[in-house]
């Protein structure tokens, strides 16, 4: 076992050699631009253009002719939202999204509001789950979008997205959604989930960085999109640029490893994220945040009551996790996730995200459960709030000095 | 961000961690900041008949920055006087353990504390507490 270990596969994952082994010939060799119709280096680029389409297409059930590729899911996001606000701004003003998702969505709905759209944002129920009938009760005939993400990033609930999409077409509105977490590690497919519009990106998938794609449905309805960048009208129209010829053969490449091997890797991945929830939450006063039934295989959220993230992860210093504690954020807000699913602050402070990947051994899960009771077990010894917690003092009642 | 060396060697070997019975006169307190804004800390000092401080523990709800700027706190303040005590700065802490900036508020807590444990100190021995005229907010 190398050290340290990685347990930050939402933030990104390592490539596997087998994407950087079909990406390496598509530089040097086949690196002609994909859109150079008249000769071979053309052609050949083209062909790998094809082919990840294709294997990009058949991970999520798709034409391959409805994969529109970006620099990623940023993109895909902002291209969905903008694009759709922009394209079917005649029928109305309003989208319906919800209070967890990603920024990328919820900045670009802020950045449309100033000019002129309604945006409703939905609260999360205590397990970050919507509920559905204030989703319906929120669309109106105004209503364009219903953008909500498959997973979540930090507490990896999944969304009820067939209900979701069923009740947004009975009132004829199109449904986004941003797959970023949930592509390639669950199973999802746009025609029986309901899809009209989804992002998502190869480097949370064992593939590069800087490539990802929006699926744009073709056919009933066929959906239709502004293009956010004016160009050369590649990707029918809808996303201008030359192709990222390697990072899409390679994203083609991932999307085909995780056809293969995600139910079998979803299978161990849950058992070993099982093995470490129970084990760290024989810790006193330690949570779960978030539904744990619906949720992907391989994110564990924890709360360790009375100790501060930050601090926490110092202490974990050989294993790369991440903390919804304000202090590792420029922001100095606690996780907005964690706040909207009710968590007080300091619950918010105390948390800690293990992503679990492909490459996670078991060892490696041993080592991470050992290494957090360890560190867990350090900070209360050194926390006032956990020794007044053990004489019983109400902490809601102490008066704080706020600096 | 990396931290620095020193910042490591307080947060994994904390001098002072503990606690002082924070009934006896002797003793002052300071508790600082608020668990919503994910700091809080607890500084205390134990006082001799000559306002020296002979004793310092501490417990820090926070970041690695924060608990070692109160376990360096504790460090200082054992055999100082009161009065000298109460010149602590919290650019001393920042230099000595080289915070980056986004970390001086941690050293501005610590400051906080041992002011507000002096004051506990004195406000129980009959003395008024003193204010401090520099403000950091
Ligand atoms: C849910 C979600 N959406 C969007 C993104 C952004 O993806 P990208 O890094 O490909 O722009 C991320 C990754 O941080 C994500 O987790
Ligand atoms: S206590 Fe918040 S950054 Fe140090």
């Amino acid at each position: 076992m190398n050290l340290p270990i990685y347990l930050d596969n939402n933030a990104t994952t390592p490539m596997d050699p087998r994407v950087l082994e079909a990406m390496i010939p598509y530089f040097t060799q086949k690196f002609g631009n994909a859109a150079s119709r008249n000769h071979p280096f053309g052609w050949a680029a083209e062909e790998g253009v094809d082919y990840a389409r294709e294997q990009v297409a058949k991970l999520i059930g798709a034409n391959e002719k409805e994969i529109i590729f970006t620099s990623g899911a940023t993109e895909a996001n902002n291209l969905a939202i903008k694009g759709v606000f922009e394209m079917y701004k005649d029928k109305g003003n309003h989208i319906i999204t919800c209070t967890t998702e990603h920024k990328a969505v919820l900045d670009a709905c802020k950045h449309l509001e100033k000019l002129g759209a309604e945006i409703t944002y939905l609260q999360v129920k205590s397990d970050g789950l919507i509920n559905l009938q204030e989703l319906e009760n929120a669309i109106t005939d105004k209503t364009i979008l219903v953008s909500i993400m498959y997973g979540n990033n930090e507490i990896g609930v999944i969304q009820p997205i067939k209900e979701i999409s069923a009740i947004t077409h009975k009132h004829g509105a199109l449904f986004f959604t941003d797959a970023t977490q949930a592509v390639g590690k669950i199973p999802v497919d746009v025609i029986a989930d309901g899809i009209d519009l989804m992002a998502f990106s190869a480097h949370k998938m064992y593939g590069p960085k800087g490539v990802g794609a929006l699926y744009v449905r073709r056919k009933n309805p066929r959906v239709k999109v502004t293009a956010q960048m004016d160009g050369g009208g590649h990707e029918r129209g809808m996303r201008s640029g030359t192709l990222n010829v390697p990072g899409i053969v390679g994203f083609g490449k991932a999307c085909e490893l995780c056809n293969l091997e995600m139910a079998e890797e979803a299978k161990r991945l849950s058992a070993l994220r099982d093995k470490l929830e129970s084990s760290l939450t024989i810790l006193e006063e330690s949570y779960v945040n978030g539904n744990r039934e619906y949720r992907l295989p391989h994110v564990a959220n924890i709360s360790f009551k009375y100790v501060e993230g930050e601090g926490l992860m110092m202490a974990m210093k050989d294993m790369a996790v991440s903390s919804g504690s304000a202090c590792t954020s420029a922001s100095l807000e606690p996780s907005y996730v964690l706040k909207s699913l009710g968590l007080s602050d300091d619950l918010a402070h105390s948390s800690i995200r293990f992503g679990l990947g492909r490459f996670t051994t078991e060892e490696e899960v041993n080592f991470a459960i050992e290494q957090t009771k360890k560190a867990v077990n350090h900070l209360r010894d050194l926390s006032p709030l956990w020794e007044m917690f053990k004489e019983g003092i109400d902490l809601d009642k102490v008066e704080w000095v706020e600096h | 961000m990396a931290y620095s060396d020193k910042v490591i060697d307080h947060y994994t070997n904390p001098r002072n961690v503990g606690t002082l019975d924070k009934s006896k006169n002797n003793v002052g307190t300071g508790l600082v900041g608020a668990p919503e804004c994910g700091d809080v800390m607890r500084l205390q000092i134990e006082v001799d008949a000559n306002n020296v401080i002979t004793d310092a523990k501490f417990k820090t709800f926070g970041c690695g920055s924060a608990i070692a700027s109160s376990s360096l706190a504790t460090e200082w303040l054992k055999g100082k006087s009161i009065d000298d005590a109460m010149a602590i700065d919290n650019m001393d802490i920042v230099e000595e353990l080289a915070l980056p900036p986004v970390k001086i508020h941690c050293s501005v807590l610590a400051e906080d504390a041992i002011k507000a444990a002096i004051n506990d100190y004195r406000v129980k021995n009959g003395l008024e507490a003193l204010v401090s005229e520099k403000s950091h907010h």
